[in-house]
């Protein structure tokens, strides 16, 4: 399923005389657009049920290059995470 | 930057502020959006999402494991789990940081525009 499927099915799920296409559109972009811009503020979003998204930071190391075997300093970095919700985890598990 | 926890509440929130409906019926449009993604990975599709991440299942085979407390090894059984990729834009907006973000709104300059898009886009211009 990609993003453009997903917000065919929203408006397949959530039928409203009052929202176009571009509006489900919106919706889903905001959703995940406010997803990315509280991790980049290095907030948590938890999603109940669902899971929850998570920044977590990687201190500096050297790296090597795995083809010329050359050492690289690889700085400091954030990583987002995602952890599934005790109720997704059983229903992809569970069938 | 200090630990704030992001919530549901606030996802429809932002809807709200996207769309014209009320408060109630965005609270509704956030949660049918997680169910169809729910759904979708529980009957094994790939859920992607572009300038996000995806989210796809990975089958695990039987392993040993040991219970940790007692140390008596138990078989775990094969399983399947839920695994989320975040996107090269997810990671470098994550990188960028939350103080380059929040500077880049209203002062956006031109040659950057491009670079900070996908926040960009949502300046919540409609409060």
């Amino acid at each position: 399923m990609t993003k453009s499927e997903l917000i065919q099915r929203l408006a397949e799920m959530y039928p409203d005389p009052r929202l176009y296409h571009r509006d489900y559109e919106r919706v889903v972009n905001k959703i995940f657009e406010e997803i990315t811009v509280a991790l980049a503020r290095g907030d948590r979003v938890e999603l109940r049920g669902f899971g929850a998204f998570s920044v977590r930071e990687r201190d500096a190391r050297v790296g090597r290059n795995p083809r010329t075997g050359a050492a690289v300093q690889v700085g400091q970095k954030r990583l987002p995470f995602f952890k599934t919700g005790k109720e997704l985890r059983d229903r992809v598990n569970g069938g | 930057m200090a630990g704030h926890t992001v919530t549901r509440a606030e996802l429809a929130e932002a809807v709200f502020r996207e769309v014209g409906l009320s408060r109630n019926e965005c609270a509704k449009l956030v949660e049918s959006v997680l169910d169809l993604i729910a759904d979708g990975v529980a009957r094994g599709e790939t859920v992607k999402i572009s300038s996000f991440g995806s989210f796809s299942i990975r089958s695990k085979g039987q392993r040993i494991g040991r219970n940790p407390k007692t140390g008596l090894e138990v078989p775990i059984l094969p399983r399947r789990v839920l695994v989320f990729h975040a996107s090269h834009v997810l990671k470098d907006q994550i990188n960028r940081g939350g103080g380059a973000l929040v500077d880049a709104r209203p002062s956006a300059e031109p040659g950057e525009a491009d670079a900070s898009k996908a926040i960009s886009t949502g300046t919540p211009e409609g409060r």
